[in-house]
């Protein structure tokens, strides 16, 4: 896996590039735009990561520019602007996700991973997801373990999904957020977790092997424990 | 509509006191011209009628009785319009001579000046005619009036009225119509001024004053004012600055220490240093929450609200974060009544609108006992939107309900429980930059230990833009001037019981 970390700061590029590379990333690093631009033509990348105050640039020119050739690999923004309306504008401007600084990394590679593997992923043809002996039927919108019919409600259902699609990653209490309940705001109590117990509690309560797990300090992931 | 408010204007008060004072100085100019024209004239009558009555005394003192008859019969042949009047009469009124037939009632009580009206027997006018003349009595008990027609006079007088009349009004109306139009050109200048400083003030902040380029006293307000902006987008961007560099010196450290925590947490295998390392991780994730919460808050009160505004239904936003946090209501065994009306929308950023209902209901929340209630209501109310979050909880005190809304104040009761002291300070800023208002009341006033909260958020109802009629007719555009018509309604109807 190659990624492509375009970067002025140099403590964070540095961070960067140390945390990917332990997390089994191939990467390069630009410190300017020119540069990343060039690299972005030349190679081919699984992930780019973009910070938007470049010197003499605004990251997202880069994006748009390696968007206009066709290029659909997905790009992560950072950006020290923390605004919600600087986020907005990131992911119009052809970003595909948003990260302010500073950041936690665990959030940073839990965004990664999300990243790298929907654009892995066969376009959403499937009609099952399976994790184990979970099984989704998303056409029938029925939830089954070990052949037993779960009843969730809607928000569970998409939920439960995201957590599927992701399986085998940490997924963070924000990306939930995001992607589930689709707002971007700071939950002044952890709300996320009451829905995942409830979640747990339909769909690991009655079985031998938990399948979603709390990853401490981080978020949750579904996955059976091996 | 537009001439009340004309009206209101300082500009138009004034000229409407400069109108009082010239037309009072006319009205006095006036009224002392027909007291000396008027004052003058009569003189002259009574000057005219004395030299008559030297005249006859002196034919009575050389001539006797038969002398003044006869001078008297003289004079009114010589004046067939009688215009001077003579009556001779004996002591019983009785006519010897004069041109009035009969002795004037008026006369026969009082010696010297009267004034009388004469019938249409004298002269030739043939209509009542005001007269003015001088009785006394001659030697022998006989007595004499002599005086003058002074009809003309009188409706010389009353021209002189109706003229002074007329002018006042016309002046009056000039003045008005002139301090109307002198102050219309003057609150137009003052309204560009104003619709200007309103666009700037909702956010608008490049945006300046346009001048005229005469230097005049408007332009140099203008002048003053756009300089005023400079200083303060000036100072603006200071605190902005200040703020990005809090939260850049701040932030960042934390983070790292955050991120090393993660490492620890994954490094250790022992299970007491990871419950440590968890909760040290948990107290950095809550010191960034406030931090972030503390800049987003500066980031909104320095931004106006220039903000990313869509067409939100505030009816389906409340309604998702109630979904969300149902959960940890029921967890809490406390009663969630939702009464949502899903039509209302309001214009606004969804995320910001979001953040701050969550933040009321996660208020609510954890400031009520287990087994409370709590009620999310969303209405529309005199044409404004209303989102109500009302609990059964611990409540704030009347003399605090001012101050939950500055940063890192607690009230006293809940100072035990987690939270940083932004939630409501965070929930104003939102207010506040899409023009709303806060309302804090206790909900069952009467309970001592817990009467609750009831928040009011107002919000202004989304409006789509009417378009702009282009008129035909020449400078027939219509401009929409933007009303900011808040309704100052302060009524709690929509209160269901």
């Amino acid at each position: 896996m190659r990624a492509l970390v375009i970067e002025d700061d140099h403590d964070v590029a540095t961070y960067l590039v140390k945390g990917l590379k332990e997390s089994d990333f191939v990467v390069d690093h630009a410190a300017d735009g020119k540069d990343g631009l060039m690299l972005a033509a030349s190679e081919d990348y699984d992930i780019m990561i973009v910070d938007r105050m470049l010197p003499g640039m605004d990251g997202l020119n880069i994006i748009k520019t390696v968007r206009a050739t066709g290029n659909s690999v997905p790009v992560l923004i950072l950006s020290a602007l923390g605004d919600v309306d600087d986020r907005v504008e990131g992911l119009r401007g052809g970003g595909d996700d948003y990260l302010t600084k500073p950041f936690s990394f665990t959030e940073l590679l839990a965004r990664i991973d999300a990243l790298v593997r929907r654009n892995r992923q066969a376009p959403e043809t499937e009609t099952v997801l399976r994790v184990a002996d979970l099984e989704m039927d998303l056409l029938a919108r029925t939830v089954k373990r070990a052949g037993q019919n779960i009843d969730v409600q809607p928000r569970e259902f998409r939920l439960l999904e995201y957590l599927m699609r992701n399986a085998g990653q940490v997924v963070t209490r924000t990306m939930l957020l995001e992607k589930v309940w689709d707002y971007h705001f700071d939950p002044q109590t952890n709300v996320i977790d009451v829905h995942i117990s409830r979640l747990r509690a339909k769909i690991d309560k009655e079985f031998e092997t938990p399948l979603l797990q709390t990853v401490r300090g981080a978020g949750y992931m579904l996955r059976e424990d091996t | 509509m537009k001439i009340l408010s004309q009206l209101k204007t300082s500009t138009f008060q004034l000229a409407l006191l400069y109108m009082v004072v010239f037309a009072t100085s006319v009205f006095l100019l006036l009224a002392f011209i027909y007291w000396r024209t008027a004052g003058f004239m009569t003189e002259q009558t009574d000057e005219t009628i004395e030299a008559e009555i030297a005249g006859l005394a002196e034919q009575y003192r050389g001539r006797g009785i038969n002398g003044l008859i006869t001078i008297i019969r003289e004079r009114v042949s010589r004046d067939p319009n009688a215009k001077s009047l003579y009556l001779l009469a004996t002591d019983d009124y009785l006519k010897l001579a004069g041109n009035l037939s009969t002795w004037p009632e008026e006369a026969q009580v009082q010696n010297g000046w009267i004034n009388f009206t004469l019938d249409d027997s004298v002269g030739w006018t043939g209509s009542e005619r005001l007269a003015r003349a001088r009785v006394f009595e001659v030697q022998g008990g006989l007595r004499l009036l002599v005086g003058r027609d002074v009809q003309e006079l009188t409706t010389l007088k009353r021209l002189i009225e109706r003229a002074i009349n007329w002018g006042m009004g016309i002046t009056l109306a000039l003045a008005l119509l002139g301090g109307f139009m002198m102050s219309r050109s003057t609150t137009k200048r003052i309204e560009v001024i104003n619709a200007i400083s309103r666009r700037i003030m909702n956010g608008h902040l490049s945006l300046r004053i346009p001048t005229r380029g005469t230097s005049d006293d408007f332009d140099q307000l203008a002048e003053n004012l756009n300089q005023m902006l400079d200083r303060i987008v000036y100072l603006m961007e200071g605190i902005r600055h200040v703020s990005d560099s809090i939260a850049h010196d701040l932030r960042t450290p934390l983070t790292r220490l955050r991120n090393q925590l993660e490492n620890t947490l994954i490094a250790v295998d022992n299970d007491e240093a990871r419950d440590q390392a968890t909760k040290a991780v948990a107290e950095a994730d809550q010191l960034l929450a406030t931090f972030n919460a503390l800049l987003r808050i500066a980031r909104l009160e320095t931004r106006g609200n220039a903000a990313d505004k869509t067409e939100i239904s505030l009816g389906e936003l409340v309604a998702d974060a109630c979904e969300l946090y149902e959960a940890v209501a029921e967890d809490k065994d406390q009663a969630f009544e939702q009464a949502i009306s899903l039509d209302v929308k309001i214009e606004g950023d969804r995320d910001l609108l979001f953040q701050m209902v969550s933040n009321l209901i996660d208020n609510a929340i954890k400031y009520t006992p287990e087994a409370g209630d709590i009620r999310v209501a969303v209405e529309t109310v005199n044409g404004e939107a209303v989102l109500e979050v009302s609990d059964s909880g611990i409540g704030i005190p009347d003399s605090e309900k001012d101050n939950v809304f500055q940063r890192f104040y607690r009230v006293g009761k809940s100072r035990s429980l987690p939270g940083n002291g932004l939630g409501l300070s965070l929930v104003s800023a939102v207010t506040e930059i899409h023009q709303g208002r806060i309302e804090l009341t206790d909900r069952r006033p009467e309970e001592e230990e817990n009467p609750g909260l009831s928040v009011r958020v107002y919000l202004p109802l989304y409006r789509p833009l009417k378009r702009k009629v282009l008129r035909t007719q020449q400078g027939q555009q219509s401009s929409a001037a933007e009303a900011s018509d808040k309704p100052n309604s302060e009524d709690e109807s929509g209160e269901r019981a």
